[in-house]
């Protein structure tokens, strides 16, 4: 028979938690617990499971290979090939020591190029005062060279060398070349005077061709030498008004063109001339006839 | 006594404990409900620091973070009557308090109405040598204070010092310092069944928590439904439970008397299921949405359909009408009510300076009972809810919660007890070395 009533619904479940549910709570709610179950164990996990992974050393090749491949597939996209090298403005000479110096074996990938160590070993060559590298698009490798440009030879003890302005070696002329047209300074420590060697010569270009060149006595002071006529030997201090000063007496009284072997100027309020032997016996004969001429009129 | 010295203060201790870690959980162990706070101490006050707000006796250092209300069960006349029973219902409580706060808790403070509780006042004096009063007068004082007979299987759940007197100075909260030749104190002391209080530690720990403290369930409402004025001036509680009615009474800020009739809400209940013949769930839903006191003319056409499950129709289709209802609930209530006028009687009630009555619990919401309380009780009253604090949810607002909410402000701010003062020297056994430092302090 079919119950005329609705069936009576099922008796609630019992509201009370188990004393292992409860005590499970109470577990799951320890702080340490807690974040040891939701962090330390996944971690713990993790990191178990991949040094597991990583230590066969076959995996660890194949992953090491699988990366490299992947990079030099990368690398060897035509978008980074470099394969042209452009120094807009540099000599040739300078250029061929550029690429020696470079030594890049075109197509190279931009990958492979360090640009700074490329720009540090460029800047090593002497005649290079400041080298820029830079990668234009197209695959140029462009550099921005800035030479030294020569201003004098310097006689040194073992060759002969070309300096710029401030003293920077430039190069070295080889031994039997002829050497560019450029003022000659010789003497020990040249290259740290070069500004006041040139301020020098510059203050000497009236002498024109007569002037032989510089001679660094001490690496101290300056000694003009002239081809033809004396030494003059400069003071260490404002050689170039010393020397200004002996050129207002040439310009006056030509005295460069006397018979004096040197002007010794080291000491400005005591200007010294040496004559030469000649000049010396002449001048006292002249004095001895003069000394008779006095004694026979007295 | 020793034992309950050292039980009470290893209770304190662990409450320390449990506020320097800054969870603790309140538990109101009822006839009909069981109810859990999760409290959280933030440390110092968040408050205090705005002129406006005084520390307010502890009440803005905790939260509560995580509340749960229960269905009790195996509890009777608010004790542990079937212990499994009321460990799972504790359980629950603490399960779904634990989760909505989302922390563990390890210990609780309970409280409960049952078990009998008996009032005892007790005085004690001691001749001072025209000192300052020293916390070891004090010590002396309170153990001068004469132990009644409590009765075999009884134990002291408070016992607070209520008031000192210094020669002719009555009414002193804290003497020390003060200099007099006569120190007395009087101090009201609670007890309670033994065995309730045991199958309370019992189920407590059954749940893997530690007792952090017992109270009575009066005067936890006390504590809360009571303003600070009413405190002050003298009044009484009337916690209107399931299974027990406690009655607190204050003055001067503390508790001097404290009482259960155990008779209650399950009461009307049960008269209300035996007299329309319905079952128990049926009468307390009937009490709950049509119970009254007071009849008039409109609740006789009022009328009530009574369903019943047993098959019979003309059994299961009735119509009561209202004032049939309010006639069963009356006579229970003014029962409760004139058994509550006998204690207070007894209390010496009409003594206190000022006799305001606040009637709370999950009784106290019967419609008309303010009316039918005056006549019986006395005319100052007023139902009372209990004080708001901080996070407590707003279906935990009403007047059946206002023992769990003052078991909180307990927590927080406890009424210094017995145990929590000096051992009088000569009761202080062994520790040499310690009373030898004690009186190279005191006397250097």
């Amino acid at each position: 028979m079919q119950p005329l009533r609705r069936p009576q619904p099922a008796a609630r479940p019992d509201p009370a938690p188990s004393r292992l549910s409860y005590k499970l709570h109470r577990l799951w709610l320890t702080p340490l617990i807690r974040s040891l179950i939701r962090v330390g164990i996944p971690a713990f996990a993790l990191a178990f499971s991949l040094g597991y992974y990583l230590s066969n050393p076959r995996t660890t090749e194949t992953i090491v290979l699988t990366f490299l491949d992947l990079r030099q597939q990368i690398a060897e996209r035509e978008e980074f090939q470099v394969r042209v090298m452009v120094m807009p403005g540099v000599s040739d000479e300078l250029s061929q020591d550029v690429q020696e110096v470079v030594g890049l074996d075109f197509p190279v990938s931009s990958f492979d190029l360090d640009l700074d160590q490329l720009a540090d070993r460029v800047e090593e060559l002497d005649a290079v005062a400041s080298a820029r590298v830079a990668i234009r698009p197209g695959g140029v490798l462009e550099m921005q060279i800035e030479e030294r440009t020569p201003a004098v030879l310097w006689q040194g003890r073992e060759a002969l060398e070309i300096l710029d302005a401030e003293g920077h070696r430039v190069g070295e002329v080889p031994a039997g070349a002829t050497p560019p047209d450029l003022p000659l300074l010789v003497g020990d420590g040249v290259d740290a005077a070069v500004p006041e060697a040139l301020a020098l010569l510059e203050a000497a270009a009236p002498l024109g061709a007569r002037l032989g060149g510089l001679v660094r006595i001490g690496e101290r002071r300056w000694d003009l030498v002239l081809r033809e006529g004396p030494r003059l030997k400069l003071p260490e201090a404002n050689p170039v008004g010393e020397l200004q000063r002996v050129l207002a007496a040439q310009g006056a009284e030509d005295l460069l063109d006397r018979d004096i072997v040197a002007v010794d100027m080291r000491n400005p309020r005591r200007p010294v001339l040496r004559l030469s032997p000649e000049a010396k016996s002449r001048l006292l004969e002249m004095r001895l006839a003069a000394q008779e001429q006095r004694g026979a009129d007295g | 006594m020793s034992d309950l010295y050292q039980a009470q203060r290893a209770m304190r201790m662990m409450r320390q404990a449990a506020m320097q870690r800054g969870i603790v959980a309140v538990l109101d162990i009822g006839t009909h409900k069981i109810a859990c706070l999760v409290l959280r101490f933030d440390g110092p006050d968040q408050l205090s620091d705005s002129e406006t707000v005084g520390s307010m006796a502890g009440q803005t250092r905790f939260r509560v973070i995580g509340a749960a209300p229960t269905c009790s069960r195996g509890v009777r006349f608010g004790e542990i009557d079937r212990m499994v029973e009321a460990e799972r219902a504790i359980r629950t409580a603490l399960q779904s308090a634990q989760k909505m706060a989302k922390t563990r808790v390890d210990h609780v403070i309970a409280c409960f109405s049952g078990a009998g509780p008996r009032s005892y006042g007790l005085v004690g004096e001691i001749a001072l040598d025209g000192e300052a009063v020293s916390e070891q007068d004090i010590a002396r004082v309170l153990a001068a204070c004469e132990m009644p007979d409590i009765g075999d299987g009884r134990e002291v759940l408070h016992a607070q010092p209520v008031n000192f007197a210094l020669d002719h100075r009555s009414g002193l909260n804290d003497p020390r310092g003060q200099t007099g030749t006569r120190l007395a104190t009087d101090m009201h002391l609670l007890t309670v069944g033994q065995a309730s209080v045991q199958n309370l530690a019992h189920a407590v720990r059954r749940c893997d928590l530690e007792l952090a403290g017992v109270a009575s369930s009066a005067y936890a409402a006390g504590l809360s439904a009571l303003v600070e004025d009413e405190r002050e001036l003298g009044a009484a509680c009337i916690d209107f439970g399931a299974g027990t009615t406690g009655i607190s009474v204050f003055l001067k800020k503390h508790m001097i008397y404290a009482d259960a009739v155990p008779l209650g809400g399950e009461h009307i209940t049960s008269d209300l299921s035996k007299g329309l013949s319905v079952s128990q769930l049926f009468a307390e839903r009937i009490k709950t949405l049509y119970g009254g006191l007071v009849a008039t003319g409109r609740d006789d056409r009022d009328m009530i359909e009574i369903t019943s499950e047993t098959g019979d129709w003309e059994h299961d289709r009735r119509r009561v009408s209202r004032s049939e209802v309010i006639g069963i609930i009356r006579p229970r209530m003014e029962e409760i009510l004139e058994e509550v006028r006998a204690s207070l009687d007894a209390a010496g009630f009409d003594q206190l300076p000022s006799r305001q009555i606040v009637l709370t619990g999950g009784g106290s919401a019967m419609p008309g009972l303010d009316a039918l309380a005056a006549r019986i009780l006395g005319p100052q009253i007023r139902v009372g809810r209990p004080l708001r604090v901080r996070g407590l949810p707003q279906a935990m607002t009403g007047p059946d919660f206002a023992s769990v909410v003052g078991l909180c402000l307990w927590a927080a701010h406890p009424q210094d007890e017995w145990w929590d003062f000096e051992m009088p020297l000569e009761r202080q056994s062994g520790r040499l070395f310690k009373r030898a430092a004690r009186w190279v302090r005191e006397n250097w």
